[in-house]
């Protein structure tokens, strides 16, 4: 007699649990993607609750504007330092000021500040939301004409598709400061110099790279809060495991996403 | 015949292998009041959210004034319940907004009522339920229980409806409370003349507000009569339900 206890079907249970979780990750991945065609649909088509969009982007950009310019030149300064250990070892210490800005423009400034979005906005959103799917708030929206998909998440997806690539604007220069500071008053750099040479090698394109990942990180973070938070469970608990979900969901997608932009920008020249 | 305001047709719900609803039949004319009675975990909350349309019934029809509304989207649903009100056990205000803004939500986004004049009307609809102008700039956090439900009624009420549910009104209040609700809740829709569903195990409340009672049990309505009849039913469900004994042939939920 084996081992293996085996269910009606007569599959041993790793393979049914194995089964059971690639089906489960599909029939997410739809559901996702439906929840996130209906929102987008709800957010570019009328009716607009201006006033809510107004509200989120305060909420969303506003006040996470400290974080994201804390960690943006905390990021920069520990680059100038590495580029320049590294720089050293091949007397290119000269780079320093290019490499920051090429590095913060292109890639850091928008990730890290799509990162930190994923801890601090995500799981608000779908914290907020979940406790009003509990609360039967969303059912009172429903019962008193108003869709959620407009009233709710159009709104908060709009907010952080404006608002994610103002950060990131911000998070660039200030990056791109924090490496200054660092250069300038610890590593011995010239201050006109290593600005002019930051803007004499930095591009349009840089620039637009980055904001483009920004818009596309907006959309990410706010739809996995909206949606991790219409399906919260009931209590506590409920509404907590949104949360978590929401942040790890969204990170995972912000770097996912960011690689596969990356390549095409890389494959298309920009 | 009058017309039904609202009948359900063999409305069955499941989740998975759970069965909740197996075929309830039930219907309000205009103007009744039908209080459905039932046990925690009977299905009555899954059966008010299958008859607003937030829920689809696995199987039956949910009719609205004569329609069938079991599957209806965008303006049929939209006119339906543009003539319902709601009242939630939890009261479901919105904590972001302030009471006025709460009662006179579906004036501003959904009848297009300029904010100052749903503003009016809802501290007029707020005196209705004895609050006075001075909650009307309050956060729903900062009202007791008792305060909330009466502003939940505020809302249910403030667009005149032709139909009202009512989930577990009196749920969470103090006896004193929850009698002051009832006496609202039956004066409010005498005056506007509405119909209202119901659904309570609160039998005091239940007394109050029904012109019938109906009793759902395992998915199905086993019993409907007059409100004075409910104490003697001659059903033995109701008659434990109604005296609330632990014996009987309904087991208890622990």
């Amino acid at each position: 007699m084996s081992n293996v206890s085996t269910h009606k079907s007569g599959l041993p249970n790793p393979l049914r649990w194995i089964g059971a979780s690639v089906l489960g990750f599909f029939a997410e991945i739809g559901n996702l993607s439906v929840f996130a065609a209906r929102v987008k649909f709800a957010a570019f088509t009328p009716r607009w609750f201006f006033g809510e969009i107004g509200r989120q982007m305060i909420k969303i950009g506003f006040y996470s504007f400290p974080v994201v310019g804390l960690s943006a030149v905390f990021i920069g300064a520990a680059l100038a330092l590495n580029i320049y250990e590294g720089g050293s070892r091949y007397g290119a210490e000269q780079f320093v000021p290019s490499i920051v800005v090429l590095g913060i423009t292109r890639e850091l400034g928008a990730v890290i500040t799509g990162l930190m979005l994923a801890g601090r906005v995500s799981a608000g959103i779908s914290a907020e939301i979940g406790a009003m799917r509990v609360t039967e708030q969303i059912d009172a929206l429903e019962t008193l004409s108003a869709s959620p998909y407009r009233y709710l998440y159009a709104p908060r997806f709009l907010a952080a598709l404006i608002t994610l690539p103002l950060l990131v604007a911000a998070a660039n220069i200030i990056g791109v400061m924090g490496g200054w500071l660092v250069s300038v008053y610890s590593l011995g750099f010239d201050s006109t110099v290593y600005l002019r040479n930051t803007l004499d090698f930095v591009t349009r394109n840089d620039i637009i790279v980055g904001l483009i990942k920004a818009f596309v990180f907006g959309g990410v973070i706010a739809i996995m809060g909206c949606y991790q938070g219409d399906r919260s469970k009931a209590g506590a608990t409920g509404v907590g495991r949104a949360a978590t979900l929401s942040m790890v969901g969204a990170a995972v997608l912000v770097l996912a996403t960011n690689f596969i932009m990356s390549n095409l920008f890389v494959e298309i020249g920009l | 015949m009058t017309q039904p305001i609202l009948k359900l047709e063999g409305i069955e719900k499941s989740f998975g292998k759970n069965n909740v609803l197996r075929g309830v039949d039930i219907d309000v004319a205009p103007g009744q009041s039908l209080v459905v009675i039932g046990g925690s975990g009977s299905g009555k909350s899954v059966m008010l959210k299958v008859a607003l349309g937030l829920m689809t019934p696995t199987g039956g029809k949910v009719l609205f004034d004569g329609h069938d509304v079991t599957n209806s989207t965008g303006k049929t649903r939209e006119s339906m319940r543009a003539r319902i009100g709601m009242l939630f056990q939890s009261g479901a205000l919105f904590d972001s907004l302030t009471v006025w803004e709460n009662v006179a939500f579906r004036l501003i986004n959904a009848d297009g009522v300029k904010r100052s004049d749903a503003k009016e009307r809802a501290i007029a609809t707020l005196k209705k339920v004895r609050l006075g102008a001075d909650v009307a700039g309050l956060y729903p956090a900062e009202l007791s229980g008792g305060m909330q439900k009466r502003v939940s009624l505020a809302r249910s009420i403030i667009s005149e409806p032709d139909l009202i549910f009512f989930d577990e009104p009196t749920t969470g209040l103090d006896p004193i409370t929850a009698d002051a609700i009832n006496d609202l809740i039956v004066e409010q829709v005498r005056g506007l003349g509405a119909a209202t569903v119901t659904i309570t195990h609160d039998m005091a409340s239940a007394r109050k507000i029904a012109d019938e009672v109906a009793m759902l049990f395992e998915g199905r309505i086993i019993w409907r009569g007059k409100a004075d009849e409910v104490d003697h039913s001659g059903n033995d469900y109701v008659d434990q339900f109604v005296h609330g004994r632990a014996e009987g042939p309904i087991q208890p939920a622990i």
